[in-house]
């Protein structure tokens, strides 16, 4: 076990994080997957509107791979398949008749699950449903079943703003998580890695993995930033994540044979009135979890995720697949101020230090919307300023301009391959030209993979 | 507010894709977004942005240049009523520097702002702020005497040649308003050197008093005859280390205020606007190369090899240059490694012309430029070398 000790990083002071109380949320009247979250693959609708389906039968498999199956939550009839631009598969909706039929994929002892070998557990996962948490690095897509990854890397805690705390998602499930464990200890012949926070108790006793400690701000819990620092990800090379509620969500399926539907889901941001964790299941409707009357401001963002990486979406639709996260924000207020950029700002965020806040600190947390505070220009920042954001050996402004140039070459030797959109979502932050270093980084992946 | 965000609300139609003025889109968003802070929102993640943004970054910039332009309005003025053996009040002293440096800002933020302008009407993009500062610098640099349609020129040059024509703020290789200072330099050298310039005279009524030579302490130490000491020359027109640290001496309108400039330099490092790496370098680089000319100064060398290497970095535009020019985020190196190598080499470049090149008194200006050419080149080799670690690391 090694501690890494990270200084470069920030954590965006940002208001509205969850208190730590649980309630149950209703029982979801429908469900539906949303196949546009799933990266990497391309969908093929299994069902139609009308068919009936249990808990774990599959709506829709990926093309290339009709072994990854995308499964059903409830049990019920399909109720509605929504397309949209160009027939995109946008929303699979299923009506719940609360009934819980389950689909069993197996049933196994103890013994019988410790006995199982690789293609035997790869086959059950595909099979169970839970084959989509398994996340393949370099690309962050969906991992192919048939590569062997490196090693395995999960990150037992989030720092990015507002998160759920994996412990407190978690501190109920540890011998699920254990299972979990010991099922993908059997699918790299490299090593399972599991990185902790600084304080810790909860996984202490978590056996068959290495165990190293990352102490800093965000984003020392992303899983690229810690690849880096322990093992780093080199070209040709292939690795596997998984978020650490996916890996207790693995065991339990090989404890009950079914897929796990549970799930606990923080709601945070600022413009909620009532901030907690919801125990619901995947699918269901952001309305089961936020009613009308707890948002206090008039306009609003909803986000599946966090605010630097999540996706908008909007009240109407439904918990993602892998969210722990739903963050509501104001929508940037229409009204202007004058001279806005030349005021003192006591009161303005900024990692830069060109504000009054910098010198005189008066709040310790902000409430933050969705306004681009400013003009998209070129680079104009010093590219060193970037990295005092990104605890990696890596320059993302000239790896930005690597990608602008599609100099494919570059952009490998620069380390793109080592990088998730997560990692440089402070970069955009920061940025005074407003530049979506995100984008940029998905480009030249999506570049890499055609080029195969 | 509301009435000027109705006022804009009202003609955007108008200035729109479509509308009657489509092609004056850019002007239009400029004095929108100067007047009202803009409220565009972002689209996808991250959902919630810095409060900097490049008019922001700018405007500390300008606020770090207060202080230098503030002494040099009043140094004109001073240095004017000197040279005319004339008492007169703070108030006079600063009138007659406003006198001479409003014109020459507004001629500079004029011609320089038609062509950015212009550029972004073209090239149907935003306004850029970039010229907010270049506008601004260029008038600081030069002779409050500078004639001013060589500013309007000078300006001109500058941001197309030196800016626009590699694509705007951000694009450029070279700074903007250096470049505009180098060609009035080789264009009109008989404007912005020699001892008749620096002093702010009305030919037709002033008087000159006796004695009045209008040298810079820099020209003067520069003609130190061989065998001399640089410092004691210096001093016998007048010259003392305070006095140069304070500026009060012939110079361009903001360079000769050491004290000012390190005033907006700390405003620039606390801010974080500018890199103090480079600061830092540039003033080591002319430390170190003045060092190493007055260990060869001997009977055979120049004067100049003489004067102390703290002389050096508060006469001309030494600490202007090091602070304000050298430090330009775009034209500099970009890496930190390359801001070390970068830096040090502007001083010991802008050390080395002027102790050793009879020609050009001064060094700084060049220096800069020159190295602003093979910053890319410095950091090419950083760049390499952060690929060469992630091979090695794989084997």
């Amino acid at each position: 076990m090694a501690e890494y000790k990270l200084k470069r990083g920030y954590d965006i002071p940002l208001a509205g994080a969850a208190e730590k109380t649980l309630e149950s949320a209703a029982v979801p009247d429908k469900v539906a997957l949303l196949p546009n979250e799933f990266r990497g693959i391309k969908p093929r609708l299994m069902v139609k509107e009308g068919d009936l389906v249990k808990i774990g039968t599959p709506l829709f498999t990926d093309k290339q791979n009709p072994d990854i199956r995308f499964v059903s939550p409830v049990s019920g009839r399909v109720g509605a398949v929504n397309r949209g631009e160009r027939r995109m598969l946008m929303e699979i909706i299923v009506e719940n008749d609360k009934k819980g039929d389950t689909e069993k994929i197996g049933d196994w002892s103890e013994e019988a699950v410790k006995k199982m070998q690789r293609g035997e557990l790869i086959r059950h996962l595909l099979a169970g449903g839970l084959w989509p948490f398994i996340i393949q690095r370099p690309f962050g897509i969906i991992a192919n079943p048939e590569e062997r990854p490196r090693d395995i890397f999960i990150s037992a805690f989030d720092t990015a703003p507002l998160a759920a705390k994996t412990g407190f998602l978690l501190k109920e499930k540890m011998d699920d998580f254990q299972r979990g464990i010991d099922a993908l200890v059997k699918l790299t012949e490299g090593k399972v890695y599991l990185s902790l926070p600084k304080k810790d108790s909860l996984f202490a006793g978590i056996q068959g993995v290495e165990k190293n400690v990352f102490n800093g701000p965000h984003p020392a819990g992303n899983v690229g930033v810690q690849m880096h620092h322990i093992k780093p990800l080199n070209r040709g090379e292939i690795v596997w994540q998984v978020r650490p509620e996916a890996v207790a969500l693995i065991g339990e399926f090989f404890r009950t044979g079914c897929f796990p539907t549970e799930r606990i889901v923080a709601v945070a941001g600022s413009s909620l009135k009532e901030r907690k964790y919801f125990k619901t299941i995947t699918g269901a409707p952001f309305i089961t979890l936020i009613p009308q009357e707890n948002i206090i401001d008039r306009s609003i963002r909803l986000i599946s995720g966090n605010v630097l990486t999540g996706r908008t979406t909007r009240c109407g639709s439904y918990i993602g697949f892998y969210d722990t996260l739903i963050t509501v924000i104001p929508e940037g207020e229409t009204k202007r101020k004058l001279l806005g950029y030349f005021r003192p700002g006591f009161k303005t965020e900024s990692f830069s230090k060109t504000f009054m806040s910098a010198l005189i600190p008066t709040k310790k947390e902000y409430t933050l919307d969705t306004r681009l505070k400013g003009g998209v220009r070129a680079f104009v920042m010093s590219p060193t300023d970037y990295q005092k954001v990104l605890p990696m050996d890596i320059m993302p402004v000239q790896l930005a301009k690597s990608i602008l140039a599609k100099d494919i070459e570059e952009m490998e030797g620069l380390g793109i391959l080592e990088l998730d959109e997560e990692d440089l979502a402070l970069c955009s932050y920061i940025c005074l030209s407003k530049t979506d270093f995100g984008k940029i980084l998905r480009d030249g992946l999506n570049m890499i993979q055609k080029e195969g | 507010m509301k009435a000027l965000e109705k006022l804009f609300d009202k003609y955007r139609p108008q200035f729109k894709k479509g509308g009657k003025y489509e092609f004056f889109f850019p002007l239009f968003e400029m004095t929108d977004t100067i007047l009202l802070w803009t409220n565009e929102r972002t689209k996808s993640g991250p959902h919630v942005r810095d409060a900097l943004d490049l008019k922001r970054f700018m405007m500390i910039v300008i606020v770090g240049l207060i202080p230098a332009t503030l002494f040099g309005i009043w140094n004109v003025g001073y240095q004017h009523y000197q040279a005319i053996g004339v008492a007169a009040s703070f108030g006079e002293l600063f009138t007659y520097g406003l006198w001479k440096f409003l014109p020459i800002l507004l001629v500079s933020y004029a011609a320089g702002g038609f062509w950015e302008v212009l550029f972004a009407l073209v090239r149907k993009h935003d306004v850029n702020e970039g010229f907010l500062v270049t506008g601004f610098l260029f008038p600081l640099v030069l002779p409050a005497t500078i004639p001013l349609w060589q500013v309007a020129v000078a300006i001109s040059f500058g941001t197309v040649i030196g800016k626009e024509v590699f694509g705007g703020t951000g694009m450029n290789i070279l700074n903007p308003a250096l470049t505009a200072r180098a060609f009035v330099f080789f264009a009109y050298p008989g404007k912005i050197s020699g001892d008749k310039v620096w002093t702010a005279i009305e030919p037709l009524k002033d008087k000159i008093i006796d004695g009045f030579s209008g040298a810079t302490p820099l020209a003067v130490a520069a003609s130190t005859p061989a065998g001399g000491n640089a410092v004691q020359h210096a001093a016998g027109a007048g010259f003392h280390f305070m006095d140069l640290f304070y500026g009060f001496y012939a110079g361009s309108i903001g360079e000769t205020s050491t004290l000012a400039i390190l005033i907006g330099a700390v405003i620039l490092i606390i801010t974080g606007v500018a890199s103090w790496r480079i600061m830092v370098a540039v003033f080591a680089g002319g430390y170190g190369a003045a060092l190493l000319f007055n260990a060869l100064a001997g009977d055979g060398a120049a004067g100049m090899f003489t004067l102390p290497a703290y002389y050096h970095l508060v006469m001309g535009g030494f600490a202007f240059g090091a602070v304000f020019m050298a430090t330009d985020p775009v034209s500099a190196a970009q890496t930190n490694t390359g801001k070390w190598v970068y830096g040090f080499l502007i001083g010991v470049l802008a050390i080395l012309i002027r102790t050793v090149n009879p020609a050009y008194p001064e060094g700084m200006m060049l220096a800069i430029l020159f190295m602003n050419l093979f910053s890319p080149l410095v950091d090419y080799y950083v760049v390499k070398a952060n690929i060469k670690r992630r091979l090695s690391r794989a084997q």
